[in-house]
């Protein structure tokens, strides 16, 4: 115990600590939100959480507690509610709903702290940038130990986002990739969605001290991205995430410490190294395998074993095959691919909510 | 009498002046955003601008507002084709890519600037009020480059105005048209990016969005043509930046953005309620006046076919019977179809209870209402009207 007590009193492993747990938790979580496309609605959260905090502070005059809990849980899907209300008017599509609600949550919330908590430490700084570097000095005693706040927060919320992935995951995956078979099923694939939505408010708020509202964006979207370019398995997609997620922890707070820079900054630039790394160097997806696919033109085993050589070059190119060599042939399978590959519009489809979630992702994460 | 007093100083005037032109050339590009659905690319944009922001402080080595805005387009440039390339080359969605580069690109930029801000000294004092915008720290100066480069972005948006509604609207009609569409697709983007940018030191990184998608938004319920909805959305958006300014100048202390933006919302809250067509309200009040139009027609056909079954014109219904043909109570109907002067209550001994007969104007509206569905011969039969309801 007492081995264990010296080594929380050092702030930087309390520091990492509380990194790696935000991370887990919020990596968790994410790895859903980006299989749903809806990796932006964790922008919209983790802004107007601010809203949720600000008012419980005006109400209570307190800055944590249960009730800052209840406070953010309520703002996150208040922003949920309100962008679904706003689509289903069919006054405005789902991306403009989104920018239009966040900001003016967020707005007033901003508002609020310039008119009634100035002197409040709720500077529109913190919210920003975090304050993990200060997280030591405000401690509980759990037990025999005396722990960092958030360290404590941060364990509880990020066992409970574990829990819910555990117990759920069969409803989840179910959900999250085919949505009319778990109706079928009779499972409420809209009620997991708001429960895994109110789970990442909450998250958002315990990661609010250590990292700040935008940051924590970084946690929620980047890592599991990254494993997606890694792994077809949602199991693994999850693993890689959290494993990053610490990863980025550990090396971000190290550049913190090396440069004397933002230690949430940091770390969450860290996630963006993982990411560029498996966009590089993915076994799959990565962008040298995609291109070593394309150089090697051997097409499959058994499909030109038949052919005679030489037929098959006089042939009209495009009568059997299709595709010349090497083009869309070595490409993964990934159902991705075929998204009108037309240099359409810049976004590509798949911004409507309407359109089942992860048709791509179904057919390539969705057997385990 | 305050307000009277604002607007008389120079430094307020040129300010407010400043931020109704970011308002109207966010609120005209940001209408292309909106129809592109690419809402949440201006959210990118501007979040990923911090980095530039603080790089075009460290290259400068002062507050100029030249390189600083140089470098927010620069790195919101970069952002954007973050986004292209990890939604073209890899299985990643538009949302994940917007939000990755979004979050990645700002983390960046905190880490940039808490490392300014920790070497550079005090010459970096004010830079944080690129976070969430404030007009006292925008120097005339600075207007006359906002104001420069906002007026060569509408310019372009007003020349190349027919290529950009045809890629808006429908970019495969625009590539058969032989119009170079990624090439105005990249234009449209960068004006998009130049609109977030300039806006940057009144609204903020965090909120610039706000700018881009509300005017639009609230302009596009008011009408269904490109010309007034970009119109309106340019008017939408200098009135929300004249009281954003207004505000911040006359409360010490309150951050521009976030007025701007609350303004903003309003206007868009209260389009959504009140515009004619789409308007919310207007859907309700036409709703309803169509539901109330249809029961009233129920009732008089079904008197109607009543009085053809009993081959009598001024057969009296039951009130009871009319009910059940209604699936609900008529009594509500019938008194407003009295007022009207279509039907009549009488009382039809020996039987009790309310009796109704079409009066002649009501017999010849309940021919009118039945005949696009063709006349029945009274014998035809038939139980009785509207049983399948």
């Amino acid at each position: 115990m007492i081995g264990v007590q010296a080594w929380l009193d050092d702030p930087s492993v309390t520091i990492v600590l509380i990194g790696a747990l935000v991370g887990v938790a919020a990596s968790l979580l994410g790895t859903f939100l980006v299989l749903r496309r809806e990796s932006m609605l964790s922008d919209a959260i983790s802004h107007s959480v601010l809203l949720g905090i600000v008012a419980v502070y005006l109400l209570t005059g307190s800055l944590d507690g249960p009730l800052h809990v209840v406070g953010a849980a309520v703002a996150g899907l208040a922003t949920v509610v309100l962008t679904d209300l706003l689509v289903r008017s069919r006054r405005v599509k789902q991306d403009a709903a989104i920018g239009l609600v966040f900001p003016a949550l967020f707005a007033a919330a901003v508002l609020l702290i310039n008119v009634y908590a100035r002197e409040v430490h709720l500077d529109t700084d913190a919210v920003l940038l975090g304050e993990i570097a200060f997280a030591w000095l405000d401690v509980v005693r759990v037990g025999d130990l005396v722990v960092a706040r958030s360290l404590a927060t941060m364990l509880v919320i990020a066992a409970a986002n574990l829990a819910f992935v555990v117990l759920l995951y069969k409803e989840l995956k179910l959900a999250t990739f085919d949505p009319a078979l778990a109706i079928a099923l009779g499972l409420r694939p809209a009620l997991i969605g708001y429960a895994l939505l109110g789970l990442l408010s909450v998250t958002a708020v315990g990661a609010f001290d250590a990292v700040g509202a935008i940051l924590f964006v970084a946690f929620v979207i980047v890592p599991p991205a990254a494993a997606y370019l890694l792994t077809d398995r949602l199991w693994r997609m999850l693993a890689y995430g959290s494993a990053i997620a610490i990863a980025s922890s550990v090396i971000g707070y190290a550049l913190a410490r090396a440069f004397d820079v933002s230690i949430g900054g940091s770390m969450a630039s860290t996630t963006g190294g993982f990411l560029l790394l498996a966009l590089a160097f993915g076994p799959k997806y990565g962008l040298i395998a995609q291109a070593l696919r394309r150089r090697a033109p051997q097409p499959p085993p058994g499909v030109d074993r038949g052919a005679p050589p030489g037929v098959d070059r006089g042939a009209p190119p495009g009568v059997d095959r299709g595709a010349p060599p090497g083009v869309g042939r070595g490409a993964p399978p990934g159902v991705d691919r075929g998204a009108p590959p037309g240099v359409d519009r810049g976004a590509p489809p798949g911004v409507d909510r309407g359109a089942p979630p992860g048709l791509g992702a179904a057919a390539g994460g969705g057997r385990t | 009498m305050e307000l009277l007093a604002l607007l008389g100083d120079f430094t307020v005037r040129s300010v407010a002046l400043g931020a109704a032109l970011v308002g109207v050339v966010a609120g005209a590009l940001g209408s292309f955003a909106l129809l592109r659905r690419q809402s949440l690319l201006g959210d990118t944009l501007s979040h990923a601008a911090l980095p530039g922001i603080t790089l075009g402080f460290l290259v400068a080595g002062s507050r100029a507002l030249t390189p600083i805005l140089l470098g927010a387009l620069v790195s919101g440039a970069l952002a954007a084709l973050f986004v292209l390339l990890l939604t073209r080359a890899t299985r990643l969605k538009d949302d994940a890519a917007l939000g990755v580069a979004l979050s990645l690109f700002f983390a960046v930029g905190t880490v940039l600037l808490t490392y300014v801000q920790r070497h550079a000294g005090a010459a970096q004092a004010g830079l944080d009020a690129f976070l969430f915008g404030q007009a006292a720290a925008v120097l005339p100066t600075d207007l006359t480059l906002i104001g420069g480069v906002g007026a060569v972005a509408l310019l372009t948006l007003t020349l190349l105005w027919k290529e950009f509604k045809a890629v808006a609207f429908d970019p495969d009609f625009a590539r058969s048209l032989g119009l170079p569409v990624l090439a105005l697709e990249v234009v449209l983007t960068l004006l998009i990016a130049v609109a977030v940018v300039i806006g940057l030191q009144l609204v903020g990184v965090i909120l610039m969005v706000a700018l881009i998608v509300a005017p639009a938004a609230a302009a596009r319920q008011w009408t269904r043509r490109l010309e007034g909805m970009v119109w309106l959305a340019a008017a939408f958006g200098a009135v929300s930046g004249v009281v954003g300014a207004l505000a911040s100048a006359s409360v010490r202390g309150l951050a521009t953005g976030p007025v701007i933006v609350l303004a903003a919302s309003a206007l868009v809250a209260a389009s959504l309620l009140v515009a004619p067509e789409r308007g919310l309200l207007w859907h309700a009040a036409r709703s309803w006046g169509q539901r109330r139009a249809l029961g009233s027609h129920r009732v008089l056909v079904d008197l109607l076919r009543l009085g053809q079954d009993h081959r009598d014109p001024a057969y009296a219904s039951e009130q009871g019977m009319l009910d059940t043909y209604f699936g609900g109570p008529t009594g509500h109907v019938l008194r407003r179809l009295r007022r009207r002067g279509l039907v009549e209550r009488v009382e039809h001994m020996p039987e009790e209870g309310a009796h109704w007969v079409l009066t002649p104007a009501g017999q010849s509206q309940a021919r009118a209402l039945q005949a696009p569905f063709g006349d029945r011969e009274p014998s035809a039969g038939r139980e009785g009207p509207g049983e399948a309801a």
